[in-house]
């Protein structure tokens, strides 16, 4: 086991260490540089810039600055907003996204996997054919696309729920619905197509076999079985929520870091820019650990892989 | 059960040793069908898949048509016709602008399906020559690909993709190039579990064995043999890509007005949400959404029609 | 061993009178998407106290069909009982609801699965695949079961079976994990075990290792076993009585002498000379030739017609009423028709 973690870990590593250098070259690819005085429009901010991110150095000098930064979690000026720093909109922003990045990954979560084991347990009657309709739809439905038409019905055309704002649990159900209706048809397929597998094993017959409740067949020795390929979605469908949290929380006006991100880059402010970037992969590469983590604790024979197998 | 009565009913003659002709038995009547027909045929009972086919080439005949059909132009402004309601001149309403969104949604339409086949064409060809090789080689080489890819599968596509677009600048052009540097990882992968699969199969020892090369034996032994799980996957990246192309022109990376995209259709609706200009967010919302069910119900029928583990 | 057996043999002959199980006329179909297969076409047999049926047969002949009618695990749909009764202690097992059902099973009727690799939850410690069955049907206290998994656990010879209750199930060998899973058929101390070929997946070492314990659980526990298998090695080391089963019919039955020394039925010869004997080195082996019949649509004869080398013309036509030899010994072949010597 503290082989595996170690070896996650140091993939984790990597992973942020990729990123970040990806950013950096990336940005200073770009025709000119993005920290040039005619994109600033305030000697200020040009000073703040060129002290933070050493412009009067070589890149290589730059470069070890930059990764100096990351480590301390500093991520420097913004362009547009004299007075603020990545970081200052990063502790204002995150919180808020979090939270309905967390509230959506429950709902998400939670519906999702009982929708699917019920249309497992049910395979072809009414639940099932119910259950993977909404999964289609769900699934083919974009988040934005959804959350306007939200907007649209349940808040302008009935006048039942807020429009916009994260200012109450009311406020919150409208965002929350439209950015968790995607994963959680994302998680009922799987969790169906799992379930269903696991149904035909051997070791769910040999429980039929002694006599066990149909509830405790499935909560006791199916269930965990056929979380495992949705444990391992976790990682990326986190992701998907998140990159989701930029347009629902410009869509419905909610001061999340998703709003300042899609600000900075309709500004070209590219010190935000980056910043966001390498944090939320940072994050997320820190959830997809944690996931594993999650599947190597509910599958003991992970313990023993040396090496993983195919694909 | 038989009854007792047969000593008298079955005739003395029937004890007469079975004629060696009749004894053979039977061919087969069933016929056997090649993989690629019994698929068709499978996919053909799927309703809802069928469904999604026939929508699809009604959209591409839209999007090739429409266009060039309709007496509007795409970019065409009309100031004193803005946020017209359909009618008989325009079907689908106006915009602000005062364009037509009829026009705009069928332009919108070739955007997006040109945006999608050519993500599902790019990453196939990467994904299969990485994958291919990755699992026909095997060891150290196998390995290192395989690190590298599950380092590059750890990275958060969507948001590399912006940072891409924020880079190279928006264009058609670069969404392709940004949606296919993150997205044929998945691809590569599937072709490598593949190879895997079928790489010990006798039939490719037997030619190894004849000492063929090793590029024929990808090209005429593993590649026919590993389509199935491919050509569901190409079929399920569309519907990713045409949502990841609307996702950027809704943030402003994607498409540039004056031009049309769903998503930029979508993004210009939203300002004006509640002055009751349905037609303007209902158009391009429904065919995103049905073009992206379409190609999620003909891939999921795919799946199910390929698997050799459901043929019964 | 050998002198063992004989003794096992000889007490089964002295309570050989109380019926355990009924099976009559048992009839399973299953809808695919080729149309009906019907696996079992009027399966009949009895299993008496104590003793060990063997059912034998090509992979496909329903064997297996046949166990899990019994053990109440056909899936409906796809599966069928069309008709036909499992009588077990006079109670039909085929009408019972599926709540009294799961009071039979594992409790007194219980079966063991051909893989041990996949018949072990690989999430679950063994501790608790063991007790849940007593736990559940005896309402035992967590003590008490785990005391009596321990004694089960040493039973069937897994060593330091305290350590072991803490194990899941990828940390044993595969012999192991069928000590493990027949330990877990046999804790609620079972009236019937049927176990669907124990030893195919298992090496041949670990083979008779697991048929000895077999044998000498029959011994302690008295139970009385079904064991479906095509090996007539394993057959032949702890078999009572055989029935051959083929293309969903039994087509003879008879003890262990009768089947091995007096085969009556060409199919049951055949299947005899294609098994490799020690005793009998020079002979060449015979397979059987040609494929048993398509089960879309079953001949209305005997189904061995086709491949029989002493098929008439009746053959093909009528299927065959069941002979009596002796009082153990029934065979369905017209062969058996003192008229079938007229014509040779």
């Amino acid at each position: 086991m503290a082989k595996y973690i170690v070896k996650r870990f140091l993939m984790m590593i990597a992973t942020i260490f990729i990123i970040s250098t990806l950013t950096f070259f990336l940005m200073h690819s770009l025709p000119g540089s993005p920290f040039d005085e005619e994109r600033t429009s305030n000697p200020t901010i040009q000073a703040n810039l060129e002290k933070f991110y050493k412009l009067d150095q070589p890149i290589g000098v730059q470069y070890v600055y930059y990764l100096k930064s990351i480590v301390t979690f500093d991520f420097g000026p913004s362009i547009k907003k004299p007075n603020d720093t990545v970081n200052n909109l990063l502790a204002r922003g995150f919180p808020i996204s979090f939270e309905l990045g967390i509230i959506t990954m429950l709902v998400a979560v939670v519906s999702g996997i009982i929708l699917g084991t019920f249309a497992a347990l049910r395979h072809n009657g009414i639940i099932d054919y119910f259950a993977m309709a909404f999964a289609v739809v769900g699934i083919s439905v974009p988040n934005f696309v959804l959350a306007t038409l939200l907007i649209q019905q349940v808040a302008v055309n009935w006048e039942l729920l807020p429009t916009a704002t994260w200012s109450s649990p009311l406020h919150m159900i409208l965002p929350t619905l439209a950015l968790a209706t995607g994963p959680t048809a994302i998680i009922a397929r799987l969790t169906r197509a799992s379930m269903l597998e696991v149904l035909t094993q051997d070791y769910i017959k040999m429980a039929r076999a002694k006599g066990l409740s149909p509830v405790r067949i499935v909560v006791r020795h199916a269930l965990r079985n056929a979380l495992m390929p949705v444990v391992t979605i976790m990682g990326t469908m986190l992701a998907g929520i998140l990159t989701g949290t930029f347009v629902i929380e410009q869509i419905f006006a909610i001061p999340g870091m998703g709003k300042y991100f899609v600000e900075s880059i309709n500004n070209r402010d590219y010190p935000v820019i980056m910043g966001s970037t390498v944090f939320y992969s940072a994050f997320l590469v820190f959830m997809l650990f944690l996931v594993d983590m999650v599947y190597g604790f509910l599958d003991p024979r992970i313990k023993l892989h040396k090496k993983e197998g195919e694909v | 059960m038989v009854s007792k009565d047969h000593r008298i009913t079955i005739p003395d003659e029937w004890f007469k040793p079975k004629k060696k002709a009749e004894k053979v038995a039977e061919a087969v009547v069933r016929p056997s069908l090649s993989y690629w027909k019994d698929a068709w045929r499978r996919i053909r009972k799927n309703k809802l898949a069928m469904g999604g086919l026939v929508f699809l080439i009604l959209l591409t005949l839209c999007a090739i048509f429409g266009p060039i059909l309709s007496p509007h132009s795409v970019t065409g402004l009309d100031l004193p016709n803005q946020n017209k309601a359909p009618s008989s001149t325009h079907w689908f309403g106006t915009d602000e602008m005062g364009r037509d969104v009829f026009t705009r949604t069928w332009y919108g339409a070739r955007i997006s399906l040109f945006v999608g086949v050519m993500a599902a064409l790019i990453d196939f060809f990467i994904g299969i020559i990485y994958g291919g090789i990755s699992g026909y080689k095997g060891g150290r080489t196998d390995t290192v690909m395989m690190r590298i890819i599950e380092i590059l599968y750890g990275l958060p596509h969507l948001l590399v993709v912006i940072l891409l677009m924020v880079v190279m600048g928006p264009s058609l052009t670069t969404i392709i190039i940004a949606l296919t540097i993150t997205g044929w990882v998945g691809m590569a992968r599937i072709v490598r579990g593949q190879v895997l699969q079928i790489k010990n199969y006798e039939f490719v020892t037997a030619s190894k064995s004849f000492g063929a090369k090793t590029s024929r034996i990808i090209r005429t032994n593993l590649l026919p043999n590993t389509m199935g799980p491919i050509i569901v996957q190409m079929t399920l990246t569309v519907p990713s890509a045409i949502f990841a192309e609307a996702f950027l022109s809704f943030l402003g990376l994607g498409i540039q007005a004056p031009f049309a995209s769903w998503g930029v259709m979508a993004s210009d609706a939203l300002p004006v949400i509640t002055s009751g200009y349905w037609w303007r967010l209902f158009f391009p919302a429904f065919f995103i959404s049905m073009t992206m069910f379409a190609f999620n119900v003909l891939g999921d029928g795919m799946q199910d029609a390929l698997d050799p583990k459901l043929r019964g | 061993m050998i002198l063992t057996k004989q003794q096992v043999l000889n007490t089964n002959k002295a309570i050989v009178t109380e019926k355990v199980l009924t099976v009559e006329d048992l009839h399973v179909s299953f809808t695919t998407f080729g149309g009906e297969v019907q696996a079992l076409r009027g399966v009949t047999f009895d299993l008496y106290k104590g003793e060990t049926l063997a059912i034998v047969g090509e992979s496909g002949c329903g064997k297996s069909v046949t166990a899990n009618t019994i053990m109440g695990l056909i899936p409906q749909p796809p599966g069928k009982i069309k008709n036909g009764k499992v009588l077990f202690k006079e109670k039909n097992l085929v009408k019972m609801s599926k709540s009294r059902l799961r009071k039979v099973q594992g409790v007194d009727i219980s079966m063991i699965f051909q893989d041990p690799m996949t018949a072990l939850n690989p999430t679950l410690q063994i501790g608790e695949q063991l007790t849940e069955g007593l736990r559940t049907h005896q309402k035992l206290s967590k003590a008490a079961a785990y005391t009596k998994a321990i004694e089960m656990l040493n039973m069937v010879g897994i060593p330091n079976p305290k350590e072991r209750m803490k194990q899941y199930p990828h940390q044993f060998s595969g012999g192991m994990r069928q000590r493990i899973v027949i330990a877990i058929a046999l804790i609620c101390e079972p009236e019937l075990l049927i176990a669907d070929e124990p030893t195919t997946a298992l090496d041949v070492t670990i083979q008779a290792q697991i048929l000895e314990l077999f044998i000498e659980i029959q011994k302690k526990m008295g139970v009385s076993i079904i064991l479906i298998t095509h090996d007539l090695g394993v057959v032949a080391k702890i078999a009572d009585r055989i029935a051959v089963m083929y293309a969903g019919k039994i087509i003879e039955t008879g003890d262990k002498r009768e089947i091995f020394y007096t085969p009556q039925h060409p199919y049951t010869k055949g299947l005899l000379n294609s098994v490799p004997r020690l005793d009998l080195l020079e002979e060449e082996l015979q397979p059987i030739e040609g494929t048993p019949p398509d089960l879309f649509s079953p001949p209305k004869g005997c189904p061995f017609t086709d491949r029989c080398p002493f098929a008439m013309e009746v053959c093909g036509e009528v299927y065959p009423e069941s002979t009596e030899r002796s009082k153990t010994h029934v065979v369905d072949c017209w062969l058996q028709d003192e008229r079938s010597k007229l014509f040779s």
